[in-house]
């Protein structure tokens, strides 16, 4: 059975917190399980979902966007400095407006939303998808759908994850929940700071906590460079004189009931040099140490995930593992910016519609592999003369660096880079003509960088 | 307050849970005082929820015979309570002929103690029952009447069982001193609050000493003893079904692999005697030893699957066995002291035990009428189906409102647990696992605290990790700080 979709955002109270008894109580209870069908539903309404989402609805193809937030926008919503943009819209936005003109484009094309839903499964065979999804607005839900788009996005690590040792008081946040807290309800998580980790959710959290009189001690990284990009090394830690101490390690987390201090080791070849350390009072301690594509969902649909990026593998039309499960953004491979973000997912929606119509280009694809120096690429294959958008990161800094793509070992391009990093993703494209000519069983490229 | 209580029961963990919810069933009224905010924040919280068999120790002990009375007890418990136990099964895997020998002892020792369907193995059938096993194992012990137990929700269970059947809780309450007047203990807490009881029981855990001390009974020193654990991840690939012993060594039982009820693997515990009860910290030097000795047993283990770590207590006591009795120099004061593990195997029987004692100290003990052993169910979303799912939010929407997406919990579930009192970050993420997952809280805590706001009134920035100082956070933040592109934002 098809019923009536719901249809743009649900109210904006209607979300945790609302006041018991008021809006936050769901007019009219159902009390039956719904059924839905569409062509391809989206799991994920932040970037990545909603530009995937556009597109399959540009094809003429009905399309559902599934979020577990009460908004269109993902994590952009608490990203409010600028930076965001500039490739995709031409012009520098606040994460905030990025999202915005994503999301009224969403509700231009009239493509169904469900908002406050969380998906508990997803079932994958061949032929129809199904999904079940929950929310106090809408009650159970059961979608079939010949397509799915992956767009969960990704978590970040804790201190569990990275093993901080210490005891255990109030006062550790990572970076983003940090952030939420600051700029979405308005409270500060502590007066005196020390931030582990350099990515850029950590940096840019340096410069905000700053902003709201909070005072940050340092920013500890463990790595001999910094994580994040180089703009925000500048923006916001060197305009505010924060120091940042490479090559170092917060050892110990101390403090009863709320944190106390820190103390950091450095690292001398590699090793911890305990005679050095040092001890820093703080109330807060702030962890910016990467973060990890939100795959559960997608284990539970069988889609065989890849250990460099921590994503599913995918073919050269994003598809993964499973047939009619693609996947985008965030929780294909950790991006930097969320204008290739936005630009990968967009092309993701051009194959998902291709897939439900005439379908995908019948042609043999060749592996992508990731060669010395490069921790991983995507997409993990290409059609040979079709044109391809390659992501890769790299495991090394260099100034003027080469990027070189080799096919059955010969040199099929090769290209200058000005700055090699591994925080900053090499984004790049290869004309179809430069992929060789198509055949039954394309040799393997290779991709490298020195 | 000017009522006397028949028995005040000093801490709320599994021991003073288990004996105020069994002095429940009587005529008495009972005070269960606590120095935490909630219950279950002290030893029990690290448990490894492991509910033993009853082989590890000598038929001379007490911990035997309580172990293996306690551990029948735990089906009729569950069925009452509803918390989440398996009996899955234990092996002590054997690497050395010579280790099978101490197994050999293991098993005299468990049927001398009385443990049913022991069973010594060879190599192929101890494989055969736990594939996962490392295959260079020699054979092992298998106690098929072992299991596994969510320690806070047993716990918590116990509490509300207590509580609905009369039982005062009173937590914030630190014991600081007691006097007898001839009649009652007058208890005077830290804060100063004062209650009166005819009897008391020290169930305090690793402060047994001082709160024996405050009441002039015997002097004897609890030494921390430090046990730190690795939480795994709860879809990791290749968990075994048992849990997994190595022959143990003289004072501990080792490194343990221990699928956790709720289907996530827990890695330890380590042991390391400490001066400082308060000192729960974890250290970088256990986690490659730790590992190296739980893969060498359970080969697919991996240390990328670890979500947390953390640390507990046991309290030791010289000589290693549990202290149970009635005081000879303080008066009707019973204690309960130096309960390590397997204390959560041992307690419902030690809940009996005590009873007894109490009977034995002239405390009259008549059946209550009213009394009521069962729990209403509480739900909870990640182990519903669709359509069970369905029906449960035509009771309440808000079923369908997750707030933690690792571990699949609701709103309501949050929500339930706010009612029953557990009103801090680390009481709800006990109580109904949210916090507990993969993201750690990176994800729900924001919504959990402000649950907690909208449910008790108490001020955002009051709220606390688990009481005390413990504030999450610290403030508001004034408006118009003067960044522009917050100010075009609105």
């Amino acid at each position: 059975m098809i019923v009536e979709a719901f249809v743009g955002n649900v109210p904006e109270n209607a979300g945790f917190g609302a006041p018991p008894g008021g809006t936050n109580t769901p007019a009219k209870v159902i009390s039956h399980m719904r059924d839905l069908e569409y062509d391809a539903v989206v799991i994920g309404a932040g970037a990545a979902g909603m530009a995937a989402a556009l597109r399959v609805h540009a094809a003429g193809f009905r399309v559902a966007i599934v979020d577990r937030e009460d908004h269109l926008g993902g994590i952009l919503l608490q990203c409010i400095h600028n930076g965001f943009g500039l490739h995709w819209f031409k012009e520098e936005l606040t994460g905030p407006e990025f999202a915005e003109r994503l999301a009224a484009q969403v509700r231009e094309a009239g493509i169904d939303v469900y908002l406050n839903t969380t998906v508990m499964d997803l079932v994958a065979d061949n032929g129809m998808k199904s999904l079940i999804a929950c929310s106090a607005e809408h009650g159970v839900l059961s979608f079939a759908a010949r397509a799915i788009v992956l767009a969960m996005g990704c978590r970040e690590r804790n201190r569990g994850n990275i093993g901080i040792p210490g005891s255990r008081p109030a006062g550790v946040f990572t970076a983003g929940l940090a952030q939420r807290l600051i700029n979405i309800d308005g409270y500060a998580p502590g007066k005196r700071v020390v931030i582990i980790g350099s990515g850029d959710i950590g940096l840019i959290m340096a410069r905000r906590l700053s902003w709201v009189g909070a005072k940050v001690l340092a920013v500890i990284e463990i790595l001999p460079h910094p994580s994040g990009l180089t703009r925000n090394i500048v923006q916001c830690l060197h305009d505010f004189d924060i120091p940042l101490y490479l090559s170092h390690i917060v050892s110990r987390i101390a403090g009863q009931d709320r944190v106390e201090a820190v103390e950091v080791t450095p690292l001398e070849n590699g090793t911890p040099n305990p005679a050095k350390t040092f001890r820093l009072e703080c109330d807060t301690v702030l962890l910016s140490v990467g973060l990890i594509p939100e795959n559960e969902l997608s284990k539970k649909a069988g889609v065989q995930l890849g250990h460099d990026t921590g994503g599913p593998r995918v073919d050269a039309h994003l598809m993964t593992s499973v047939d009619g499960v693609f996947a985008c953004g965030n929780v294909l491979h950790v991006h930097d910016l969320v204008d290739f973000v936005a630009d990968e997912s967009s092309r993701c929606g051009g194959n998902v519609a291709a897939y439900l119509g005439a379908g995908l280009s019948a042609g043999g694809q060749g592996r992508v592999q990731a060669g010395p120096n490069v921790k991983y690429v995507v997409p993990h294959a290409y059609v040979p003369g079709q044109d391809t958008q390659f992501s890769l990161r790299a495991m090394i800094v260099k100034k003027r660096g080469t990027l070189q793509v080799k096919r059955a070992g010969v040199v099929i391009k090769r290209k200058t880079l000005q700055h090699i990093k591994p925080a900053e993703m090499i984004y790049f494209k290869m004309k179809g003509t430069e992929l060789g000519p198509a055949g039954p069983d394309p040799a393997p490229i290779e991709i490298s960088v020195e | 307050m000017n009522d006397v209580f028949d028995v005040a029961i000093i801490g709320a963990g599994a021991i003073g849970a288990a004996l105020a919810r069994r002095l429940s069933a009587y005529d008495l009224s009972v005070a269960l005082l606590e120095r935490c905010a909630d219950v279950c924040f002290g030893v029990s919280k690290a448990n490894s929820g492991i509910i033993h068999a009853g082989f590890h120790h000598p038929v001379s002990s007490l911990k035997a015979r309580l172990e293996i009375r306690g551990n029948l007890m735990f089906e009729q418990l569950q069925h009452e309570l509803g918390f989440p136990f398996k009996r899955v099964g234990i092996i002590v895997a054997a690497f050395s002929y010579e280790e099978m020998k101490t197994v050999e002892h293991l098993y005299e020792q468990g049927v001398a103690n009385g443990v049913p369907r022991l069973e010594i193995c060879g190599r192929e059938r101890l494989l055969m029952l736990e594939p996962k096993l490392n295959p260079d194992t020699v054979g092992g012990l298998y106690a098929p009447t072992g299991g596994i137990v969510e320690p806070y929700r047993y716990v918590f269970a116990l509490v509300e069982s207590a509580v609905r059947n009369g039982v005062a809780l009173k937590t914030e309450f630190r014991v600081v001193r007691a006097q007898h007047d001839g009649e009652a203990y007058s208890i005077e807490s830290e804060a100063g609050h004062r209650v009166r009881a005819r009897r008391v029981i020290n169930a305090a855990g690793l402060h047994a000493d001082q709160v024996s001390a405050a009441f002039g009974a015997e002097a004897f020193t609890i030494v921390p003893r430090k046990g730190e654990e690795f939480l795994l991840e709860r879809n990791a690939a290749g968990f075994p079904n048992q849990v997994i012993f190595p022959v143990p060594g003289r004072h501990t039982k080792g490194i343990l692999v221990i699928p956790t009820v709720e289907g996530t693997m827990m890695v330890g515990p380590t042991a390391v005697e400490t001066e400082d009860k308060e000192d729960v910290e974890t250290t970088s030097d256990n986690l490659d030893r730790v590992f190296a000795q739980a893969m060498y047993m359970v080969p697919v283990i991996s240390k990328r699957e670890i979500i947390t770590s953390f640390a507990g207590s046991r309290p030791v006591l010289p000589g290693n066995d549990f202290y149970i009795g009635i005081s000879r120099s303080a008066p009707h004061f019973i204690q309960v002291a130096g309960i390590q593990s397997p204390g959560l195997t041992a307690s419902p029987a030690i809940a009996e035990y005590v009873k007894d004692l109490l009977k034995q100290d002239g405390q009259g003990l008549t059946e209550k009428a009213a009394y009521d052993p069962f729990l209403p169910p509480s739900a909870r979303v990640r182990e519903k189906n669709p359509a069970e799912l369905d029906a449960l939010m035509s009771e309440d929407p808000h079923y369908g409102h997750i707030a933690c997406r690792c571990e699949s919990v609701s709103e309501a579930e949050i929500v339930e647990a706010i009612r029953k009192g557990h009103t801090t970050l680390d009481g709800i993420k006990f109580y109904t696992r949210a916090g507990m997952g993969r993201c750690q809280g990176g994800f729900c805590s924001y919504r959990v605290i402000k649950i907690i706001a909208r449910e008790t009134g108490i001020p955002i920035e009051e709220i606390t990790k688990r009481g005390g100082g413990s504030r999450l956070l610290l403030g508001k933040i004034p408006v118009a700080q003067g960044e522009s592109s917050e100010q075009q934002m609105k």
